[in-house]
């Protein structure tokens, strides 16, 4: 690690002040993932600012059954909190479907939100990679390319988004809490992390001295019939390959809303709501939810070595929603 | 991890200097106050400084978990924990389980269902068997099996220390 001058902040407004003072200061949650990767060399800092102490670790119940996770929270403590559990249970088991028990232990939500990606290129220094350094070129396109993209990945870049945590996110549409020099706004889930584009270096559209406050989770009628399905190399401590947030609200025996998300599979938590009206009014059967997936990834595009993520998708997705139908 | 000296210069050709800072952290029960470059890991701390050696150093990426220790009682890598945000905490390591003498419940399951080879992930596997125990979540061998799984084992001791495991596990319902 490069060396770097450390302070603990007390208060979310002098966090951002500091932020803008200094343009190669960061922010440091966890730093499960920061941490890591100024071990490689691929992030570097000259101060670190800790917002760990700043009041945003609590999960609070707003009015209208909105709950409010703070963004310094730990993967653990929001998975096992109470409001999660009873009311977005499909949060808990994505969450406990990432990392590992220790680093849930350390890992924040916010952190979360901001996890880079896991392409090899990434990490490894001797490649080019647009997203480390853009302009560089990317050697995965062209190489071993088998986690990577199916969906609207770029000239420039093909890394897929890591967490687990966003996907579900997704389906409930989240809002992303941040405060910046010009104060407090708002961020939908869908709109936080983009798509690589011609500058792949920016994951999300978070300016670089705002900071996440908390994510608020709406009132959602899902949280019945729910499923999280996620596939990897191994049975357990493993990046996703494919995964899928299902979430969907039957009545009478048919479906009168669903909402989808794939991790594994973007840049960013991948949604098709064009897709998802298919599912409306229908009978919760395999047949349906063949013809979803075939929707789903009828714009999915192979780039070799992870053609069979598409294969893998359906499947996962079929299987997903099956699941959920039957809870 | 590079050594640095406390007054390294800045990197970009920057003159900047980059201060240790005081840190006082209570290791198993006794508490050290020391001053720390910013950049050094709770790893690092433990081993280098204060000279607790059981802790071990895998990967130190987080991917191994040989590293594990107990901060506040909770099981964490302290190879991707920096030493300076725990200022104040309470850590436990390997060296701070036993009592008087009187090894750790889990550290007496491990021997008796000889949890372990070559011994290099144990440390790590035992302290967050403990926080295993303390979360409470994992019941079935499935759920012990995946709560275990920030352990990586090379020696393949995985169905024993999933024994020694619910030995502790068995020992609880029968003493609470």
């Amino acid at each position: 690690m490069n060396p770097f001058q450390f302070e603990r902040s007390s208060s979310s407004s002098e966090a951002i002040l500091r932020m803008g003072k200094n343009s190669r200061a960061k922010f440091i949650g966890g730093g499960t993932n920061l941490i890591d990767l100024m071990k490689e060399g691929v992030e570097s800092s000259d101060f670190l600012l800790d917002v760990n102490h700043v009041g945003m670790n609590e999960v609070l119940e707003l009015p209208g059954g909105r709950i409010r996770i703070g963004a310094s929270v730990t993967n653990s403590d929001a998975a096992y909190s109470g409001l999660v559990e009873e009311r977005f249970p499909l949060l808990r088991d994505a969450i406990l479907a990432g990392a590992s028990p220790q680093l849930r232990n350390m890992a924040t939500c916010g952190g979360n939100l901001l996890q880079r990606t896991r392409c090899y290129y990434f990490y490894d220094l001797a490649t080019a990679c647009n997203k480390r350094e853009n302009g560089s070129g990317c050697d995965a396109i062209a190489g071993n390319n088998r986690i990577h993209a199916l969906f609207g990945a770029s000239d420039a870049c093909i890394a897929v988004h890591p967490s687990d945590m966003c996907v579900a996110l997704a389906t409930l549409n989240a809002e992303i809490h941040v405060l910046g020099p010009n104060g407090p706004r708002v961020i939908r889930i869908a709109d936080f992390h983009r798509l690589p584009g011609n500058d792949p270096t920016r994951d999300n559209t978070l300016s670089r001295d705002e900071l996440i406050i908390a994510i608020e989770l709406p009132p959602s009628p899902l949280n019945h019939h729910y499923h999280y399905a996620k596939v990897r190399d191994r049975s357990s401590y493993a990046f996703a390959l494919i995964s899928a947030a299902v979430g969907m609200n039957l009545e009478a025996g048919k479906i009168q809303s669903a909402s989808i998300a794939m991790g594994g599979v973007a840049h960013k938590p991948w949604r098709d709501s064009r897709a998802e009206k298919l599912l409306i009014g229908k009978r919760p059967e395999i047949r349906v939810f063949r013809d979803f997936s075939e929707a789903f990834f009828k714009s999915a595009r192979g780039l070799g070595h992870n053609n069979f993520k598409i294969e893998l998708g359906k499947r996962t997705l079929v299987r997903a929603l099956e699941e959920a139908s039957l809870k | 991890m590079q050594k640095n000296k406390i007054e390294a210069s800045g990197g970009r050709g920057s003159n900047q200097t980059f201060k240790s800072v005081p840190v006082t952290i209570q290791v198993n029960g006794r508490k050290f106050t020391c001053d720390v470059e910013p950049w050094t890991t709770l790893l690092d701390l433990l081993r280098e400084k204060f000279e607790l050696t059981g802790t071990k150093k895998g990967c130190d990426h987080g991917q191994c978990g040989a590293c594990t220790v107990l901060i506040d009682g909770k099981r964490v890598n302290s190879c991707l924990t920096l030493a300076v945000m725990k200022d104040g905490a309470e850590v436990t390591t390997i060296e701070g389980l036993e009592r008087e003498g009187i090894l750790h419940p889990i550290q007496k399951a491990f021997i008796d269902q000889d949890a372990f080879q070559c011994g290099y992930c144990t440390p790590g596997q035992i302290c967050s068997a403990v926080g295993l125990l303390s979360e409470g979540h994992a019941k079935t061998d499935d759920e012990i099996r995946e709560e275990m799984s920030g352990n990586l084992c090379r020696c393949g001791a995985y169905p024993n220390i999933l024994a020694a495991v619910k030995q502790v596990l068995q020992e609880k319902k029968v003493s609470p």
